[in-house]
């Protein structure tokens, strides 16, 4: 069976679960539609926020911008998971208590303002929008992706689906389509982060594979740790060491603020917290979401650190024939490119840029059957 | 509720979060962003302390601070009878 029939039936395959479950949990109140009637169980409803929570950006492309900056990526990792410590102690159990749906409502009752209604309803559209349409985004490189068709067409399928079960099932529909979709993310992720684990360094738990030492092609202990070996080999192309990372405590200290900040405030998220019967269950499953979100998020540096090394270890000083298939792929889908400035046919990295912003292709391909980019690339450093 | 327990559980309250709150800052920003450099000095197996701490276990502390969090509450709340039924 070739990969793309197993993706469709894969995807298919989850789509089919998903809309099932919406179907089979439809809803006959205004209560069911909004907070599930208020009847999911703590842990339920910890892998439900959790899948919420963890968006496009935590599953598809955090752990990727962790193995392009090391410690700098820090900042993703700290911020989105503290703002989750201070919406689970400062914000959702007091709303839960006082007992209204929605934080607009809250904020009109306490301040007994129409107004202030009003304008805590036009934040949450504006939050709500712009993060939506980040999602919506990832979504649609998703489907574009696997269905080979444009990102807009993508972004328009996914919209559809969503539509779909969410008008079907309400919030008790979306809760336990999320319980599936938690344990497809998390499978997903956690299967290939704890192979890769084994195969570099023999340890099956990603998060003590990332400070332990390596293994060579023969299954042999090197001795060397991989941050150690990492460290190094950015360092010899020229780019700074991937644990110290680039930019100033400053902007690392703000950066990780406005973060955790913006992740307290996320509506969808608070709302979770109305799912549960009891404000006892609704701490309860704080806790249990960030367990969840804590898998993930402690095996995406390991992952981002482990793809590095690969990555420079099969790509750097290789013959482009000799490149694993991977790279033509990303290449035939216009994610990576690479212009051959010395002409040895081999590829050879080294910090800088190499082009002016995405690559653009002229059509045409070089002698060695690689993609020829149109932008003229600078100087390298 | 007498209103004296009432101020008593508001003021339990208050206390355990600015402490859990202090822990949180001290292992976000201070372990793994003000005092990155020189615990970066220290190895742990193949980890640079600091650099550990921004990566793993600031979001370990994390999770214990939470699961702390919800058992004092509930605690305090069955203390001050105010649980909800």
């Amino acid at each position: 069976m070739d990969i793309q029939l197993l993706t469709y039936l894969f995807v298919g395959g989850s789509f089919v679960l998903y809309i099932a479950i919406a179907i089979a949990s439809r809803v006959g109140s205004t209560k069911e539609f909004y907070v599930a009637g208020g009847g999911v169980s703590p842990i339920a409803n910890g892998a439900a926020t959790a899948a919420d929570w963890m968006s496009a950006a935590s599953f598809i492309s955090m752990a990727g911008i962790i193995a392009y900056s090391g410690y700098d990526a820090s900042v993703y990792l700290m911020g989105w998971t503290g703002g989750y410590v201070l919406l689970a102690m400062l914000l959702a159990p007091y709303l839960r208590k006082f007992g209204k749906f929605t934080v607009p409502d809250f904020i009109g009752d306490r301040y007994y303002s129409n107004v202030a209604r009003t304008v805590a309803v036009i934040c949450v559209i504006f939050v709500s929008f712009t993060y939506v349409a980040g999602q919506m985004r990832g979504t649609g490189i998703v489907f574009a992706r696997f269905l080979e068709v444009d990102v807009d067409i993508g972004v328009a399928i996914g919209m559809v689906i969503v539509f779909f079960y969410a008008v079907l099932g309400g919030m008790k529909g979306i809760t336990y389509t999320q319980v599936a979709q938690y344990c497809v993310l998390i499978f997903a992720f956690t299967v290939p982060a704890i192979f890769l684990s084994i195969m570099m360094t023999g340890h099956i738990l990603p998060q003590t594979g990332f400070g332990a030492t390596l293994l060579d092609a023969a299954g042999n202990d090197t001795g060397v740790y991989l941050l150690t070996r990492l460290d190094q080999l950015v360092t010899e192309l020229g780019f700074s060491a991937y644990t110290s990372g680039t930019k100033s405590t400053i902007d690392v200290f703000f950066i990780t603020a406005a973060l955790m900040c913006g992740t307290a405030g996320l509506p969808h998220v608070i709302v979770r917290f109305f799912t549960v019967p009891r404000v006892r269950d609704a701490r309860v499953s704080a806790g249990w979401a960030l367990f969840f979100i804590a898998i993930l998020y402690t095996s995406a540096p390991a992952v981002g650190a482990f793809a590095r090394v690969n990555l420079i270890e099969t790509v750097d000083n290789t013959a482009y024939e000799s490149l694993p298939q991977w790279f033509r792929n990303w290449e035939n889908s216009g994610l990576i490119a690479w212009t051959d400035k010395n002409a040895d046919g081999e590829v050879q990295m080294s910090a800088g840029d190499p082009f002016q912003g995405a690559p653009v292709y002229t059509g045409e391909r070089g002698s060695h059957g690689e993609r020829l980019l149109k932008r003229p690339h600078r100087q390298s450093r | 509720m007498k209103g004296k327990s009432r101020q008593d559980y508001w003021k339990a309250n208050i206390r355990l979060i600015a402490t859990l709150l202090v822990i949180w800052f001290i292992v976000s920003y201070g372990f793994g962003v003000l005092l990155v450099e020189p615990l970066n000095a220290i190895h742990v197996f193949g980890f640079k302390l600091g650099f550990w701490f921004a990566q793993q276990g600031a979001i370990y502390a994390f999770l214990v601070l939470i699961v702390v969090y919800a058992w004092a509450m509930n605690r305090l709340d069955r203390e001050y009878d105010v649980e909800e039924q």
